[in-house]
């Protein structure tokens, strides 16, 4: 499990390196997958659908963190449109408020990253982050399916 | 010739008005349809979280969901709606409605002024809602904070302004709209059924409408455009969430995450702020229910992401 994980984690990483200055779309696509499959991991292991483990726990932090530390750089003004994006228009209006965000996300990612120690604290600290999530999701993504 | 052609005229438009008038009269709940009711505030929060009342009449940006001032505008194809003050403040809240007349805009869509309320209040699904859960939620709204503060006027083209024509709208698409419980399903279901349909309301959103914005009844469920006017609102029948699990369901009401490991965004992110309120079991209800929904295909999103998302 944790060889896998690390490899998908690696694998995207590396993707949105390389795809970072050409096509920061699909590298903040690249990045969020990342964070979705983490999020998966870490939905499966409070609901006991797989067992928890410590690493994996970290992991999942760990990806949020540099989803987070990347993704500023990611909404430069030619990246609006194209790619099948869901970033919405207000991102650009509010850049502040937006890297704020996830500056928040990088340091209650950091905090959890402290905490987590078994399943129950990790429990309190992932619910705990995903609100953080939500402050970007509910504002500044457009579902399109 | 021409004189008796004005006057035939002038009887004919005074014969459709008058037809038009005792078509369009708002209906009314009065006091004495009520009857006797102790309130039972714990259920009118429960009906306040399955019916996300805060999503809309919460103060926009607003952290206290308990704060009911109004003031979310709501754009749409027919114009921007603006969700009205529903604290307990005598002047611009509700604090000065009777039961009755709560009740009133609740099942037919009529203002205590006796005006026709617009359905982007969706009376088209609290009117399935059951009198006394009403009587309970009224009870709750007045135990929350009065906020003073009018919010703005409906912006809308003429002549969509014109309350009284909207008692057609009502004829056409109001249906009996009292829930019918089914006994061969379990009473867990029928609870989901209830929930879904009634205060839940959530066909508003996940359901196309016509072009008169109405719920296209036989695409009920299957998503469809945004009526706030961007971004596309999924699919909730097994056409789309086959593969999800009851507990799956009942779990993203709970804490807003796919069994993908996306999140809910938009407008759901605030649903779910009332949903993970409500006791476990009403969650499972609504889980049990929505699975149950027959898979139908909607409307096609302009363009699909390469990975399915939902």
């Amino acid at each position: 499990m944790i060889p896998t994980t690390a490899v998908i984690v690696a694998m995207a990483f590396g993707v949105a390196a390389v795809t970072a200055q050409s096509d920061p779309i699909a590298a903040r696509q690249a990045l969020m997958k990342t964070n979705g499959k983490q999020a998966k991991l870490g939905s499966d292991m409070i609901r006991g659908k797989v067992p928890f483990a410590l690493d994996n726990a970290k992991a999942i932090f760990l990806s949020f963190i540099d989803a987070a530390n990347k993704m500023p750089n990611l909404f430069p003004e030619n990246s609006k449109t194209g790619g099948d994006t869901s970033a919405a228009p207000e991102i650009w209006a509010n850049m502040d408020d937006f890297k704020a965000r996830f500056a928040k996300l990088a340091a209650d990612s950091k905090a959890a990253l402290e905490t987590v120690k078994d399943r129950e604290s990790f429990t309190a600290a992932y619910r705990n982050v995903n609100r953080t999530c939500d402050g970007c999701h509910e504002h500044y993504r457009v579902k399109k399916s | 010739m021409l004189r008796k052609l004005a006057i035939a005229i002038a009887i004919l438009a005074g014969i459709f008005a008058g037809i038009f008038w005792i078509l369009t009269i708002p209906k009314i709940v009065s006091r004495s349809e009520l009857g006797p009711h102790t309130a039972d505030l714990e259920n009118g929060r429960i009906l306040f979280h399955a019916g996300g009342c805060a999503s809309c009449h919460a103060i926009p940006k607003q952290e206290d969901k308990s704060r009911l001032g109004g003031g979310l505008a709501l754009p749409s194809a027919f114009g921007t709606f603006y969700a009205p003050n529903i604290s307990p403040d005598p002047t611009d809240g509700i604090g000065a409605w009777t039961e009755a007349q709560f009740v009133t805009a609740l099942k037919e869509g009529t203002s205590p002024s006796g005006e026709h309320l617009y359905p982007a209040f969706p009376y088209t699904s609290y009117r399935q809602v059951a009198v006394d859960d009403l009587r309970d939620l009224f009870a709750y709204l007045k135990t929350l904070p009065a906020v003073a503060g009018r919010t703005p006027d409906h912006q809308l083209p003429f002549p969509l302004g014109f309350r009284r024509g909207l008692g057609i709208w009502k004829l056409l698409f109001l249906d009996g709209g009292k829930f019918r419980p089914d006994p061969q399903k379990s009473p867990a279901f029928e609870r989901g059924a209830y929930l879904v349909n009634g205060a839940g309301h959530c066909a508003e959103c996940h359901s196309p409408r016509n072009v008169l914005g109405a719920v296209i009844a036989g695409l009920r469920f299957t998503g469809g455009p945004n009526p706030a006017g961007r971004g596309w609102v999924p699919n909730i029948t097994q056409q789309e969430l086959k593969d999800w699990s009851e507990p799956d369901i009942a779990n993203l009401l709970e804490t807003g995450e796919t069994p993908e490991g996306d999140r809910v965004g938009s407008s759901m992110a605030e649903v779910v702020r009332s949903t993970t309120q409500l006791p476990a079991q009403d969650r499972a209800a609504i889980a049990a229910y929505v699975k149950s929904l027959p898979p139908v295909e909607g409307l096609k999103p302009p363009r699909k992401h390469e990975h399915h998302e939902h």
